[in-house]
């Protein structure tokens, strides 16, 4: 049977998704529930500092190919400068160079180019990881600092999740989100069993949690939301509860602010295990959620 | 001079100090680059004077024309092109996977076949609060890639002749890419925690890559702890301000609402620093 997976995001950064997902590996973990962890916020990837990994298997990761000339070749016609739509090509002293990071890679220099003097290559973007940790097996990667694809790579560190949960007989997958509602994040939720969107009771948290959540509503996976941070500003998480109402999407519960959570972060701790003052409200809205995906 | 501010890491201060930097130093031009979840406007409040649509041009197979060839799916490295030959004759565009880079119509061997026409991508305001010029570039939702949107931003404040601050999205892909490109100086936002200041070493890692000069502002600093401030050292980097912790703040933001006018003086010194450096 396919794993179930559950996908942690919130629109904006820093509302807590790392914290919440260490924390729910942490619950499963005490709970006796098999999982695997994948950190998909792979160009800003943190859960490995909480969990301090063990790798059992790195491998790189290929991504685009971007363009690049060959100046023996080059009649210096001007056409592929012409052309390019993404700026990548430039003339600096007398030689056609292309940007490897402003390179979209979509091929029309090369077949523009009346003499083949441009090759599409294939480029390293970053690695992906299998590893062990003290709560179960986790797959991360790391994104080339500037590098485009990070859709792509967590795509593949889901696609290796799953590969380990099948052959493991493992039964859950989470998946810690990136910030955001781009590429990232879309290939994040999509095919995801459930999609807890993290909220923080700030206008601006509110705003782009409907963002959020709007992504994946118009990808179709099921979601719901996760109040952090609450007692910060009540009237907010007024209205983020009466969003979800009006909405019909499942509030999962809240989760106090707490010093405890920003001290324990500091000490690399996990907040379900350093502070009982969010533990319970954390264990709750995990409940719920294995509730909603075991019925699915 | 064109100062942009990144951080890695979400929600360690970016707008927050973007704007009242611009505030400090105005007049000013401040353009919300977080085109996936922009928020400034949220905080400054302008008077929006012109809302554009931001269209990219994407194919459009003209049916009687089109001879079911194949040639521009198969040319399409983003497969968002789908052409079943006939009998069937069917054509199937996924505008979702297009990135307009027009290979399609450029492989294309029948005249007029296959058009290219815009397609909205998300819009672009502009405005104004006091003295402080505004622009942002909202996303439309379901769209894979922020870097066309922030591309165009970057065009438009290009032969501003004033001061642009350039609020960047987070991380340390192609986005932050686009939109800290080509400025004078970048500001990187760290909060001190383990997490701030391990994306805050891979936000310099990209910056570095750039070769552009770049310092550290702390926020929600604290007595006593120095996490960033040992990791500056190591790096022989800049720290140009401390903003304090203060619960003061954060209810204020959470209100949508920034202490503007506070740390006005400090942050004018911080601008004078970059020009001696940049400028």
């Amino acid at each position: 049977m396919k794993a179930k997976e559950m996908v942690i995001i919130s629109g904006k950064g820093g509302t807590g998704k790392t914290t919440i997902t260490s924390s729910f590996a942490y619950w499963l973990h005490k709970k006796g529930k098999g999982f695997v962890i994948a950190d998909a916020d792979v160009d800003a990837a943190d859960m490995h500092i909480l969990l301090e990994p063990e790798i059992k298997r790195e491998e790189e990761f290929i991504g685009k190919s971007v363009a690049e000339i060959d100046d023996s070749l080059c009649t210096y016609c001007d056409i592929c400068r012409q052309l390019c739509r993404f700026d990548a090509i430039s003339i600096a002293e007398d030689v056609y160079q292309i940007d490897p990071v402003k390179c979209d890679g979509c091929t029309l220099c090369e077949i523009a180019c009346p003499v083949n003097a441009i090759v599409m290559v294939p480029q390293i973007v970053g690695k992906w990881a299998i590893s062990n940790t003290k709560f179960g097996l986790m797959v991360h990667a790391k994104l080339n600092p500037g590098a485009e694809n990070s859709g792509n790579l967590v795509t593949m560190v889901k696609h290796q999740a799953h590969l380990l949960s099948e052959r493991e007989e493992i039964p859950y997958i989470i998946v810690d989100g990136p910030p955001g509602i781009g590429c990232p994040v879309i290939s994040s939720i999509s095919g995801a069993t459930f999609v807890a969107v993290v909220a923080e009771p700030s206008f601006s948290a509110i705003h782009d949690m409907e963002r959020a959540i709007e992504t994946a509503a118009h990808f179709r996976v099921p979601h719901g939301i996760i109040m952090n941070k609450a007692g910060l500003n009540k009237e907010n998480e007024k209205q983020v509860r009466e969003y979800a109402d009006k909405r019909g999407i499942p509030f999962l519960g809240e989760v106090p602010f707490d010093r405890c959570v920003v001290d324990a972060l500091v000490k690399k701790e996990v907040a379900a295990s350093a502070c009982s003052s969010v533990a319970e409200n954390l264990g709750h809205v995990f409940s719920k959620i294995i509730e909603v995906v075991d019925g699915s | 001079m064109k100062i942009a501010v990144a951080s890695g890491k979400g929600g360690t201060g970016k707008t927050t100090f973007s704007l009242l930097f611009s505030k400090a130093i105005a007049p000013s031009f401040y353009v919300d680059a977080d085109v996936e979840e922009p928020n400034g406007a949220i905080f400054l409040k302008p008077t929006v004077n012109s809302v554009e649509d931001f269209t990219e041009p994407v194919p459009r197979i003209i049916p009687g024309k089109c001879t079911y060839c194949g040639e521009c799916a198969k040319a399409c490295p983003y497969k968002a092109l789908v052409i079943i030959p006939p009998p069937a004759k069917k054509t199937l565009f996924f505008p979702e996977l297009c990135h307009s880079c027009g290979v399609c119509a450029y492989v294309c061997p029948e005249k007029g076949a296959l058009i290219e026409v815009p397609r909205k991508k998300g819009i672009i305001r502009r405005g104004k609060s006091g003295e402080i010029d505004f622009m942002e570039g909202v996303l439309n939702l379901g769209e894979a890639s922020a870097v066309p949107l922030i591309r165009e931003l970057k065009r438009r404040v290009k032969n501003y002749p004033g001061d642009v601050i350039i609020d960047a999205p987070p991380g340390t892909s192609c986005p932050v890419v686009e939109a800290v490109e080509e400025t004078n100086y970048v500001l990187l936002v760290a909060e001190p925690t383990p997490f701030g200041v391990h994306d805050l070493s891979l936000v310099v890692e990209m910056i570095e890559m750039l070769s552009l000069p770049h310092g550290i502002i702390i926020n929600k600093a604290q007595e006593g702890n120095t996490l960033v401030e040992d990791f500056a050292e190591s790096k022989g980097m800049e720290i140009l301000y401390r903003i304090p912790f203060s619960e003061e703040i954060a209810r204020m933001y959470s209100r949508g609402e920034l202490p503007f006018g506070e740390f006005e003086e400090g942050f004018r010194k911080v601008y004078k620093r970059i020009k001696e450096i940049a400028g």
